[in-house]
């Protein structure tokens, strides 16, 4: 005997993996698996539904579709213009697409303006081309702050704007979701669209780097 | 039912869009901190239910303010889960007090003015066969509502002008759907507004996706 006996929260047999065994002190944590344990009961849901969903989220979307994206801008200029011009369509060439991207608005950065997205309501975000969001992005001071003093909330996240660049921020509260299409890097010259998608992160397609 | 702190609503504590106190930027990376979080992303986006997205983030919005603020963002998820199933008669919360061994973390929640009773078909966005009523580069007003419900009206816009940057299709109305009260399709547009006319000093624009309704010409 281990003293310690992991079975006792559950009544019932299964092997998904979403459980770990770490935060039984948090009532959080009994909470969400009293609940569980009521709608597997009620047959209202799945133990494999819970994984394939997290599988899904976690595994299969992600920056690296967004990235691919980016990549593809910066080397096909047509392909760059029908981005700019109706956004889902154009990822959608690339078989992109998927939750919370039903209708899709890119914003380009340049040398003399700056976009960065937010979501003040709640934390709308393209999960699609970019996976769920990290916490900073849904955090209280973020959601807050970054539509009153943008340039100070990207300072702080490291991105320091010089003063001459125009800084659009874009509240996504509606069904609309904006993504960034960052500058090409001055150095990427002759890199093909694999190593440029290499070159891509979240943040400067969500806005808080450059 | 749930544990209720109210009828109706709301100008609620998620619309925090320019507020002052929450603090500097953490780079907190993690999309989740513990199991239990990631557990209550996957029930609360695959637990089949009638609603739809509106009225999960209404059941959000609804959450008791002090509970919103202290419960973490899938903390709220967890809360709004139960909120609902509880509102549609799938759950009782005493039931999940016994099963967790105690009523902390207990989500009270203003309660709703109406719960949908079914789920539309396909995503939000809806052909309607109007044209807008406004048009890209127009100076708008966003109208100072307090609607008694879910809205997605941000306060920090409500009274300010702005201009019409971008004009999208129309999509199914959340302040109405939220509740079952019908789809209502509107068009939804891009209005840019001048943080100077927002917050008396920035020298940046933001722009804000509002609903038709929610917009008068200036």
């Amino acid at each position: 005997m281990t003293g310690h006996d992991h079975d006792h929260r559950h009544d019932h047999d299964h092997d998904h993996d979403h459980h770990h065994d770490h935060d039984h002190d948090d009532p959080r944590a009994l909470r969400a698996e009293a609940l569980e344990a009521m709608l597997i009961e009620r047959g209202l849901i799945e133990p494999a539904a819970i994984d394939s969903t997290l599988d899904y989220f976690e595994h299969q979307l992600g920056p690296m579709l967004g990235a691919r994206v980016v990549a593809k801008a910066w080397t096909d200029p047509t392909f760059k213009d029908r981005l700019l011009n109706d956004g889902l369509a154009a990822i959608g060439e690339l078989g992109l697409g998927g939750p919370q991207v039903d209708h899709l608005v890119v914003v380009e950065n340049t040398a003399d303006v700056h976009n960065v997205v937010v979501c003040t309501l709640c934390s709308c975000y393209p999960w699609g081309l970019l996976g769920l969001p990290p916490a900073w992005y849904k955090s209280l001071a973020y959601r807050s702050r970054v539509v009153r003093e943008p340039r100070t909330v990207l300072a702080e996240m490291g991105c320091e704007l010089p003063d001459d660049v125009e800084v659009r921020v874009w509240d996504s509260s509606a069904e609309v979701r904006y993504f960034v299409l960052p500058e090409r890097p001055v150095d990427s010259a002759g890199l093909d669209e694999e190593a440029l998608a290499e070159r891509v992160g979240r943040d400067q397609m969500i806005g808080v780097a450059r | 039912m749930v544990d209720c702190t109210g009828v109706g609503d709301m100008d609620g504590i998620h619309d925090i869009g320019g507020m002052n106190g929450f603090g500097p930027m953490h780079r907190d990376e993690l999309i989740f901190h513990a199991p239990w979080e990631r557990l209550a992303f996957a029930l609360a986006s695959s637990t089949p239910m009638e609603g739809n997205t509106d009225d999960f983030r209404h059941a959000i919005e609804r959450l008791d303010p002090t509970f919103y603020l202290s419960a973490d963002y899938y903390g709220r998820w967890l809360g709004a889960l139960e909120v609902r199933l509880s509102e549609r008669g799938v759950i009782d919360s005493d039931e999940v007090d016994r099963r967790a061994g105690s009523a902390r973390a207990r989500p009270r929640a203003i309660a709703s003015l109406a719960v949908p009773t079914r789920s539309p078909d396909g995503g939000p966005k809806r052909d309607v066969d109007r044209a807008p009523l406004f048009a890209e580069g127009q100076r708008v007003v966003a109208r100072d509502l307090h609607p008694t419900g879910h809205t997605r009206l941000p306060r920090y816009v409500r009274g300010h002008h702005g201009v019409i940057t971008l004009t999208h299709p129309a999509f199914v109305f959340p302040d109405t759907n939220a509740h079952g009260w019908g789809e209502d399709p509107q068009y939804v547009y891009a209005v840019q507004f001048r943080a100077s006319d927002l917050w008396g000093e920035g020298d940046h624009t933001v722009s804000v996706d509002l609903f038709e309704p929610y917009l008068e010409a200036a």
